[in-house]
């Protein structure tokens, strides 16, 4: 979206449009994750022979928006024994943090909030801050299980997070860059140019995206890493004292982490905006496309490609809660230290080297 | 419009900071530590540092203030005990707080020399991330280095510190696990009524 900026100079109208991009880029995925939540469910569904929800509206498509009118119209409860500013402030603090990480994601050639230099840094920081908006839950809740699930999580997280930055240094040093733009820019062409199947550095990337989608699922407390919230010890975790309003907002943020964990994924490994099969020449003047104006016609399609990419990363996270059972916590952080750390360092002292020796940093 | 972004995030700094020592509640102090961390990073975006920023976010607020919250979090502290012992804490408080006060004086009286250079958050490079690559991997190697070694002591120090090895656990060893056969794992006997194995 920076395109459209550089029609003025006026310093309002500047901030009035940043805005208005955020309230699209925010109310655009709210709504794509109360669809995606419909899918989870029905993933579920389906893998238990289930029929999942279908009744409220057509095939059951409106049911997270009557369970959101039913959070929002729960009363909420705040615990006598809690500390009550942490308490209500932990539930806003991981939906910001979770939202804000958007600002950052390339939907399609130049449509980004905004485009900095240090992108994947960004996003990692802001991901390693989620772990606040659990451990203040945990916290603040005064209570034994909500505690136990915030330590485990910040342990957890901590632990992936290292692993995670070093998947997104082989990609940072394939690409020569930061910026995610150019990270999607540099996966130019067909899916053979994607950074998870280009060869030759499929042999490493490959596994590198298998690394970086587990820990992903460990990043985010989902099963079959879901220790924090692990119902048949701890309840719900550190969610357990909480209640309408606040209970939509932690769940929230954890879909949009969700989200943007499918979506870095599609961005690093799977080529962002672009489409599998290369460019076909349909953006050329004198196509349809020529006609209607290039630009908008490539960047719509360059979206719903991103669009669906993030859906099959989607569904890959709902498969894996349906079929694998959870870990217990010391074979969690085994996986995380002793095997995911050493392969992803070696893996960028593979990558590195590659890059050096072919001189190919941003090719 | 950055004069104002600076005195707001400049505010949110001393105010958070002031909160830190201010707190009654000690999880409190480190939660205005973090939001003095993340807004200090702020600060460092507005003058063009944004590698530093996040870098500060990533290993301050990422890392190590986690573990602040961890230990203080796990704490059982008692304010009445606190307050008993507050006497004996006082002179060396003081000590500290008139060393602190006579650092920022030395530093208050500075602030009307002349700048020796101006500064530039990306001398020679198109972003910040190569320019202190630049530096980092050439002039200061030595010294980049070194702190790399230091870290390598803490971290075997901390790992000898903590390990041990005590007889009779039971562990898990995974390749025995996954390397057993039906064969070796189960037997069938067939046991007659009355007698037993």
């Amino acid at each position: 979206m920076a395109q459209f900026l550089s029609w003025t100079d006026n310093p309002i109208l500047l901030v009035l449009l940043s805005l208005g991009q955020i309230l699209l880029i925010t109310v655009v995925l709210l709504l794509a994750i109360a669809f995606l939540l419909y899918f989870d469910r029905k993933v579920l569904a389906g893998t238990m022979l289930r029929k999942g929800p279908n009744v409220v509206g057509p095939f059951g498509l409106l049911q997270s928006f009557a369970d959101f009118g039913k959070f929002v119209l729960k009363e909420m409860i705040v615990p006598a024994g809690a500390n009550k500013s942490v308490f209500l402030i932990a539930p806003i603090l991981s939906t910001t943090l979770s939202l804000i990480c958007w600002a950052v994601v390339p939907i399609a050639p130049g449509w980004v909030v905004s485009d900095l230099n240090v992108g994947v840094l960004y996003l990692l920081a802001m991901s390693s801050l989620g772990v606040y908006g659990v451990i203040m839950a945990g916290w603040a809740s005064n209570s034994k299980y909500p505690f136990l699930g915030g330590l485990r999580s910040a342990a957890q997280m901590v632990s992936y997070e290292v692993s995670i930055g070093f998947v997104l240094v082989t990609v940072i040093l394939l690409a020569g860059s930061m910026n995610l733009a150019t990270i999607v820019e540099a996966q130019t062409g067909g899916f053979w140019n994607w950074y998870a199947f280009k060869l030759p550095t499929i042999i490493v990337m490959f596994p590198m995206m298998v690394i970086f989608f587990i820990s992903a699922l460990a990043e985010t407390n989902r099963p079959p890493f879901d220790l924090p919230e692990a119902e048949s010890e701890l309840v719900a975790g550190y969610q357990v004292e909480y209640s309408g309003t606040p209970f939509l907002l932690i769940y929230l943020g954890e879909q949009i982490a969700i989200t943007l964990m499918c979506a870095m994924t599609s961005i690093l490994f799977l080529g962002g905006w672009h489409s599998p099969v290369g460019d076909l020449g349909l953006f050329d003047e004198n196509t349809l496309a020529g006609f209607l104006g290039t630009g908008t016609l490539e960047s719509l399609i360059g979206a719903l490609w991103f669009a669906l990419k993030i859906t099959f990363v989607f569904f890959m996270f709902a498969f894996v809660r349906a079929l694998v059972p959870r870990y217990r916590y010391d074979q969690l952080m085994r996986l995380g230290w002793k095997i995911f750390l050493p392969t992803s360092l070696v893996a960028v002292l593979i990558i590195a080297g590659y890059v050096v020796f072919t001189n190919s940093a941003g090719a | 419009m950055e004069v104002i972004a600076f005195s707001i995030l400049s505010t949110i700094v001393l105010i958070s900071a002031l909160c830190v020592i201010l707190a009654r509640n000690p999880v409190h102090s480190v939660l205005f530590l973090i939001l003095a961390f993340f807004t200090s990073s702020g600060l460092l975006v507005l003058i063009g540092a944004e590698f530093l920023a996040m870098l500060l976010i990533v290993v301050y607020v990422g890392a190590v203030a986690v573990l602040f919250l961890f230990v203080v979090m796990m704490l059982d502290i008692d304010f009445a005990e606190l307050k008993k012992q507050f006497l004996d804490y006082a002179p060396f408080g003081a000590l500290v707080a008139f060393v602190f006060l006579a650092e920022i004086a030395i530093v208050a009286g500075t602030m009307g020399m002349e700048r020796s250079a101006s500064f530039d958050a990306s001398p020679n490079a198109e972003t910040n991330v190569e320019a202190i690559g630049q530096v980092m991997y050439t002039d200061y190697l030595l010294l980049f280095q070194i702190s790399g070694v230091v870290l390598l002591i803490a971290m075997i120090g901390a790992i000898v510190l903590t390990l041990r090895h005590r007889p009779g656990v039971k562990r898990q060893s995974v390749e025995k696990q996954t390397g057993r056969t039906r064969e070796e794992a189960i037997e069938l006997k067939d046991v007659r009524p009355g007698q037993g194995i």
